[in-house]
């Protein structure tokens, strides 16, 4: 199954949003919270979001989900870390709203989707309108 | 560069440290009052991975960088954290750097910045401080100037850069929100690369 890693500058989004999504898959494996920097304080940590990512992969790939300002720079280092490491992990970034985004795309894999798929469904969930 | 790659760094880290205030009052004018504390944290757990015995410089630039990666939090985190291991990628191995190697460490840390931030020179960013401080390098190199001039001249470009910064607005960063209330202020992105061009120019002519 594809992973999916949350990334946000606050752990409890991050957690909050792994929590919501899950509801929608119950027992779904692979979905990894990357909140905050080790201490608990506000902010995005590349380390932690390559860690996810590793945790996160079955061998399937993972799509990546990210909040605002350094959280896209911080998950590209991430995955350029693991591309240093010499490890194929294919993980893409996706260009969409974390909440609805995750809630999508948890739904996409845990229906076995791909890659591509996922990242799809997670991208589309920006053209939902709520009014 | 004599040796003494942990020296710069310790140098380059007090001066952070030094201006952690300045760089969160400035930060707090077009952004959002971190970069100080940010980059302070960063270079505090920076040095407490270093140590003296660390003399390969590329070793210990891409020590350095992957702890800024994951120490600093905001956005000069994997900004400063990228400039740091590309430029560790093309010093591998060498305790010391010749002038050349000076200006291809300015020509990687920038490609780096620009791979990881997509701006470009005029967006009041850092690169307005780095840019002109490696073109002013290369130029004084070539006009026969030894390391130490021609980060004189780097310095001086990068504090010019930094006033230039002041002229314009922001489009990248959180700053971009203010749009044209964002003049007048200068940049502590600029500002914090000012402060570790000196560091390093400081550290070479004290050597």
């Amino acid at each position: 199954m594809v992973g999916i890693v949350i990334v946000s500058h606050s752990w409890k989004i991050a957690e909050g949003v792994c929590d919501l999504a899950r509801e929608m898959a119950q027992g779904i494996e692979g979905l990894i919270p990357a909140g905050g920097l080790e201490d608990g304080s506000t902010g995005t940590d590349a380390q932690r979001i390559a860690d996810a990512i590793v945790e996160a992969d079955s061998g399937d790939g993972v799509v990546i989900l990210a909040d605002i300002g350094s959280a896209i720079m911080s998950a590209e280092a991430a995955i350029e870390l693991l591309e240093d490491e010499g490890r194929e992990i294919n993980a893409v970034i996706a260009d969409a709203p974390i909440v609805e985004g995750a809630v999508c795309a948890v739904v996409e894999a845990a229906g076995g989707g791909s890659v591509d798929a996922v990242l799809s469904a997670a991208e589309e969930s920006r053209e939902a309108n709520k009014l | 560069m004599p040796g003494g790659i942990y020296e710069c760094i310790s140098l380059i880290s007090e001066r952070i440290t030094a201006n952690k205030d300045l760089l969160t009052e400035l930060d707090r004018e077009i952004g959002d009052s971190d970069h100080g504390i940010n980059m302070a944290r960063g270079f505090q757990a920076v040095m407490e991975k270093l140590t003296p015995e660390d003399t390969d410089i590329g070793a210990t630039l891409k020590k350095a960088g992957m702890t800024l990666l994951s120490k600093v939090g905001g956005a000069s985190g994997p900004l400063y954290g990228t400039a740091y291991m590309e430029a560790g990628k093309i010093t591998a191995g060498k305790t010391e750097l010749t002038p050349e190697d000076m200006k291809a460490v300015f020509e990687a840390a920038i490609a780096g910045i620009q791979k990881r931030g997509k701006a470009v020179e005029g967006e009041k960013t850092m690169l307005d401080a780095i840019i002109p401080a490696s073109t002013a390098f290369s130029r004084r190199l070539y006009e026969g100037a030894d390391m130490a001039g021609a980060l004189d001249a780097a310095c001086e470009a990068a504090r010019e850069g930094v006033e230039y910064t002041k002229t314009i607005i922001a489009t990248k960063g959180r700053a971009s929100y203010l749009g044209e209330r964002s003049i007048g202020h200068q940049d502590p992105g600029a500002t914090s690369a000012m402060i570790t061009l000196e560091a390093i120019r400081d550290y070479i002519k004290g050597k």
